[in-house]
């Protein structure tokens, strides 16, 4: 799976994106919030504040309840600032 | 009649012209009896910001939008949409986004242009940082509550 990360995301993971082997348990947005988190204290402090981390799948925004199921890439990033 | 409008997305590091935006909906056209423009700048917070900084997602933010213009060219009589966002460093004083809309009459093209900085602001896929006036690298933006609420009285 392919995960882009934007904005302070993106500096706080420490990466632009990445690709990963998502264990078969992560299902939903939140199953892989919650598995990030896991992988190190970078990706902790990235998305402790798990709710107000928004994210597209395939480029269209989605919900934390929403299925990965098929996703070709997602995208993890702070509440937009543009405009 | 709203279905033939086709809106333009531009996605840009260089500047705009907004005169040249208008000039480019309008020419050759007599049913359009409304223009409004809505111009974004960089400001300097008082003397406190040299710059900012736009991050963007790119390919998204063009798909947004999209999305966001052809929601607005449902929902008002529009006879031209135009949306450009610049991404990169912008300076105090530098334009930042343009929103076109033209219809035959004003209140569509004002509140089409309305709704769609409200979205914009909320939905589309750009992230400001801010740099001081005394050189350091300072700190993201906040998302405003206020920005959240002022698209949700769009919702129907």
């Amino acid at each position: 799976m392919k995960l882009v990360y934007f904005a302070w995301v993106r500096e706080r993971i420490g990466k632009p994106q990445e690709d990963v082997d998502l264990p078969a348990s992560v299902k939903t947005v939140a199953d892989l919030l919650s598995w990030l988190r896991t992988r190190g204290e970078e990706y902790e402090h990235a998305l402790q504040h798990q709710k107000i981390i928004r994210v597209a799948i395939d480029q269209e925004h989605v919900e934390h309840g929403e299925t990965i199921a098929g996703a070709r890439e997602i995208a993890l990033f702070p509440p937009m600032t543009g405009g | 009649m709203s279905g033939a409008v086709r809106p333009t997305i531009r996605i840009q590091a260089g500047d705009f012209d907004a005169a040249a935006e208008v000039a480019a909906m309008t020419q050759g056209r007599t049913d359009i009896g409304a223009v409004v423009t809505f111009c974004g700048l960089c400001r300097d917070e008082g003397g406190q910001l040299s710059a900012l900084e736009l991050e963007h997602y790119p390919g998204m933010a063009e798909a947004e939008i999209g999305r966001i213009a052809m929601e607005a060219v449902g929902r008002w009589p529009l006879q031209g949409v135009t949306v450009i966002h610049r991404y990169g460093r912008m300076k105090p004083g530098d334009n930042i986004v343009l929103v076109v809309t033209a219809s035959t009459h004003r209140q569509a093209a004002f509140e089409a242009a309305s709704f769609l900085m409200d979205y914009l602001k909320s939905r589309a896929p750009f992230w400001k940082k801010e740099h001081g006036a005394d050189g350091t690298a300072g700190d993201w933006v906040d998302a405003k509550e206020a920005d959240d609420e002022a698209a949700a009285r769009w919702r129907r």
